[in-house]
């Protein structure tokens, strides 16, 4: 047997292990259907074997080989594009959607997925080459590891903290607490909402929460995530059920309304608490000695 | 591809017709109840949604 070969299967099988570790299926659901799993782990497997040739062919001073690098580059962007596509395509029959920004973050994580692919079989590969095979089987999960931890985001609950609102009418205005959300006329549809909805008030931690929340995107990831998780009665053609997040311009806290399958408080605190902050969205002014600043 | 008016009146239901004056389907009822049922047919039928302008003008506009 070539004497890379052996290093060239390792880091391949850490590749395609990466992709398989990073395709979760959770309730985000997505890819939820068998061929996207096909599809990402076939992409999975070209990341895997580039990553690995990578080395082997520096060390044969083959340096044309590793110009097939910039090659991948192109064709994971690609990636994006294609998840871009899909993800806005299936948004008009979506009943709460989850936003352009959101589908962004979906794009841009699938992409950033394959170079990570890429970077676990450099590592296995390069630390087989200069070890050996063990030691590289062994950098190549522990860069898996790393990668899983390094690329998890923020959550709400990281920048807020949500509580109970009081859901009430003044005159024809629905409001959570001090907060306006809409205006309804119809009275069975005050009614059931009062008996059956749900208000929230999200009040970011700092300055830097507040201009994240502050963001249509991420409140659109916050409704469509808390509709995934607990249902919402919303239909079409029925728009007073539509789940909505207002500011208190004053303060910048948000109110959140919800019509939900089931009346359960909690559930519905945890949903909002368990949506990632996007990349998009993330603002932080009191990096800067403006914000710090006006902040105080 | 579906095409709809967006943001704009596009009926009023109300027993007050000396209330409501402009170029959009204007329907007149008796009493509070019929205005109420009315606005919902109407905003069942429209897939929009009605507004109460608090002075027993009812709208129906399309979000």
């Amino acid at each position: 047997m070539d004497k890379y070969s052996q290093i060239i299967l390792l880091g391949i099988a850490t590749g395609i292990a990466a992709r398989i570790f990073m395709l979760r299926n959770d309730y985000r659901s997505y890819p939820s259907y068998p061929h996207g799993y096909v599809t990402h782990i076939s992409l999975g497997i070209i990341a895997a074997a580039l990553g690995s040739i990578a080395i082997p062919a520096l060390l044969e001073k083959e340096f044309t080989a590793v110009t097939f690098l910039v090659l991948a580059a192109q064709q994971f962007r690609d990636i994006r594009n294609m998840e871009r596509e899909t993800l806005s395509k299936l948004e008009n029959y979506n009943m709460v959607p989850r936003g352009f920004d959101y589908i962004e973050g979906i794009a841009k994580t699938f992409e950033a997925r394959n170079y990570l692919v890429i970077l676990v079989s450099l590592v296995s590969t390069g630390t087989a080459v200069l070890f050996n095979i063990w030691i590289g089987i062994f950098a190549g999960i522990f860069t898996i590891f790393i990668s899983g931890f390094l690329m998890r985001g923020d959550f709400v609950k990281d920048i807020a903290i949500v509580k109970i609102g009081k859901l009430h009418f003044e005159k024809s205005l629905l409001m959570v607490d001090n907060i306006v959300i809409m205006n309804i006329g119809l009275e069975d549809s005050k009614k059931k909402i009062l008996s059956e909805g749900i208000g929230l008030i999200i009040h970011p931690k700092n300055d830097n929460a507040r201009a994240t929340l502050n963001n249509l995107g991420q409140r659109q990831a916050i409704l469509h995530d808390v509709s995934v998780l607990v249902g919402s009665k919303l239909e079409t053609g029925e728009p007073d059920w539509t789940p909505l997040m207002r500011k208190d311009i004053d303060t910048g806290k948000l109110a959140l309304y919800i019509l939900p399958n089931e009346k359960d408080v909690e559930c519905v605190i945890q949903a909002v608490y368990q949506t990632p902050i996007l990349e998009s969205a993330v603002q932080k002014p009191l990096e800067s000695k403006i914000g710090r600043k006006a902040a105080d | 591809m579906e095409i709809a008016i967006k943001e704009q009146i596009l009926a009023v239901v109300t027993e007050y017709p000396e209330k409501v004056q402009g170029n959009f389907g204007i329907f007149i009822t008796k009493n509070d109840q019929e205005t109420q049922h009315l606005a919902l047919l109407l905003s069942r039928i429209l897939k929009a949604m009605v507004h109460d302008l608090e002075n027993g003008v009812y709208i129906i506009v399309k979000h």
